[in-house]
């Protein structure tokens, strides 16, 4: 099976009608045992979801609970508890020392977001439309370097970064997200314009159109929904990342608000509703976005973990 | 004329790329190579060639051999607990379902988390609590004991003991390294496991639906009208045509556990008797906490090679997909 067949049948949001339509004519035994076998199955069926469901929403009934709690009610006994009081202090403090941090966090991704789908647009034109001798190898090797462990690269990044006068700056690291975003954006955009039928822009060619008139005229309107993919697969990264910005920003003042974040939460003098409602709002930007856009979130990890 | 001329244009557009992985992906991994043979194990570079030093001065640190079984536990754990929870929550969500969306985002939405803020509540979460007196966390919700369960504290590793039937057997065999207690399972990092199944598995249960959604109904009709039952067409039909789907999630999953970071960093550090440190916690503090670069760029071609290993085959596999297709 190929990817787009995956992702396809991944944005079909409704069961399609037909199916399961003949399970009443299989089995041999009576219409009644089947029905008492078949509501236990749902009955099961749905206690697993809701158990599960509620592993998965637990970090968030405490991060809330517990962000929400003031000073007198956040000993770790009551951990569990509703808050006696809605006291959103914590919040106003968690904001005072996040802010700036959060606010880089944003001036970074946004940019590197809208930069690095760009760039993989063009280069899934290039590779899927028009392909050179070789090019399926270049490709195989750039997607390498989305799985590359990048420690294996970060002793001479740092090097480079300070030699052109980028170490520490919120720039460089853009830079960074951008290069080793390459690997994916190319890989999303690729996926997508193999799907759009050569002979779209073959007519095109005919009517004497180039390179760039092809791109602009045909393919990047068809693009919306790849753009937003991408868009919101980078600024996730990107506004995820930790590593990269902890080894190539030593300065407090240019931290995103992961490592703020993360020195937060190690003091040990940080209250925990304050350590809480820091961890909601370094959290929210991509929760909000999960939350409007979850099915292009959703195509995006299938594009980014099936090729072919 | 145009087609070359057009031909010369997108060469020029994707040559910045290829020329960006080409210095920033391959030629960094050959510096870094470089660095690990060289002496520089202070802030100033100091290229001396020590041939291979760093990489027995790495091998021989009790530590790394530690993350190393870390790395083993940490992804046989967390890629059978993701796989296992993936796949069936595909297949309860598969069986139409009232609240189908619902219940598929509640799964799906610790991927848009970062792993520091899944590692700083899970952390509050699993804090075990001072004393039997006094549990919190999750020994407070199921009524367990502090003492006895420490979580990412807990710095017990569980390996073969020499009074289990088990040990005879490996020694007889020429296994005995196995019942080493560096081969064990440290109980601490089982915390980090449980983390990073909440926030992984939903991505591995995406996977598996849309596979599930691709396989004709009528393949498994077929079965039923032979009289299969359910599972049998789920055993036989259903799940070997997931599996290219089962192997893609294990490359996924895989990579992820070997780079593992942010996320002990978040929970645990090292945690106790670096029973959740990790490779790449101990290249980072190795080469930017000590200065010690020659031995942290060695950790990372480390790294580097068990990664390739595992997703060199696949992108090949990969390829060869695309050109039967």
């Amino acid at each position: 099976m190929s990817s787009i067949d995956l992702v396809v049948t991944a944005e079909d949001e409704q069961p399609a009608p037909v199916r399961r339509s003949t399970t009443g004519g299989r089995g041999s035994r009576g219409p009644h045992s089947r029905g008492a076998r078949a509501r236990i199955t749902r009955v099961l069926l749905y206690a697993l979801l809701f158990l599960f469901a509620l592993w998965y929403l637990t970090p968030i009934y405490v991060l809330l609970v517990t962000s929400m709690k003031g000073s007198s009610d956040i000993t770790p006994d009551k951990m569990w508890m509703l808050p006696t009081s809605i006291n959103l202090g914590s919040f106003a403090s968690a904001w005072a020392k996040l802010s700036p941090n959060f606010i880089n966090s944003l001036v970074l991704a946004v940019p590197a977001a809208i930069l690095s789908s760009m760039v993989g647009s063009l280069n899934g034109y290039v590779l899927a439309k028009w392909k050179f001798r070789g090019a399926d190898t270049v490709f195989t090797l750039i997607l390498f370097g989305m799985f590359i462990p990048y420690q294996a690269i970060l002793i001479p990044l740092t090097q480079i970064m300070s030699n052109i006068g980028l170490y520490g700056s919120l720039q460089g690291l853009m830079l960074v997200h951008i290069i080793y975003g390459i690997p994916i954006t190319t890989l999303i955009f690729r996926n997508y314009y193999a799907a759009i039928p050569t002979e779209l822009l073959e007519a095109a060619k005919v009517d004497g159109a180039g390179f760039i008139r092809v791109y602009r005229s045909i393919l990047l309107p068809l693009s919306a929904s790849g753009f937003v993919v991408v868009l919101i697969w980078q600024f996730n990264s990107v506004w995820n990342d930790f590593l990269f910005a902890v080894t190539l920003i030593p300065n407090q003042a240019n931290w995103p608000v992961t490592v703020a974040l993360n020195n937060l939460s190690g003091s040990m003098i940080t209250d925990w509703n304050v350590q809480m409602a820091g961890a909601l709002i370094a959290a929210l930007p991509t929760l909000l976005i999960f939350i409007i856009l979850g099915r292009y979130f959703v195509r995006g990890l299938l594009a980014g973990s099936l090729k072919g | 004329m145009r087609i070359s001329r057009d031909r010369v244009i997108s060469l020029l557009v994707i040559a910045p790329s290829i020329l960006a992985v080409a210095v920033f992906v391959y030629g960094l991994i050959f510096w870094t190579g470089y660095i690990s043979t060289v002496k520089w194990d202070t802030l100033r570079p100091d290229y001396t060639p020590v041939g291979l030093a760093n990489y027995q001065s790495i091998f021989a640190n009790n530590r790394f051999l530690m993350d190393i079984r870390n790395t083993v536990v940490f992804t046989i754990f967390f890629i059978a607990a993701s796989l296992a929870i993936g796949l069936l929550l595909a297949n309860l969500i598969d069986r139409r379902i009232r609240g189908e969306g619902i219940f598929r985002s509640i799964i799906v939405f610790p991927m848009a988390v970062s792993f520091i803020v899944t590692g700083v509540v899970w952390r509050w979460i699993l804090s075990p609590g001072q004393d039997a007196a006094h549990p919190q966390g999750v020994n407070q919700l199921f009524g367990l004991d502090p003492t006895s369960n420490r979580w990412l504290t807990d710095a017990h590793v569980v390996y073969i003991q020499p009074d289990s039937p088990v040990y005879g057997v490996l020694h007889d065999i020429g296994l005995g390294f196995i019942t080493s207690p560096n081969i064990g399972v440290p109980i601490a990092l089982l915390s980090i496991v449980l983390a990073a199944v909440w926030q992984m598995s939903g991505f591995v249960m995406i996977l598996y639906l849309a596979g599930l959604r691709a396989i004709p109904e009528e393949l498994k009709e077929a079965a039923r009208v032979d009289g299969a039952t359910e599972w049998r067409i789920f055993r036989h039909v259903v799940f070997p045509l997931l599996t290219p789907i089962t192997l893609s999630a294990m490359i996924i999953l895989g990579h992820i556990s070997l780079k593992i970071y942010d996320l002990t960093v978040a929970m645990s550090g090292s945690g106790p008797g670096f029973a959740t440190d990790t490779p790449a916690l101990f290249m980072w503090q190795t080469t930017f906490r000590d200065g010690e670069f020659g031995r942290g760029a060695a950790v990372a071609i480390v790294m580097l090679v068990i990664v390739a290993f595992v997703v060199v085959p696949y992108l090949v596999w990969n390829r060869r997909q695309e050109v039967e297709a």
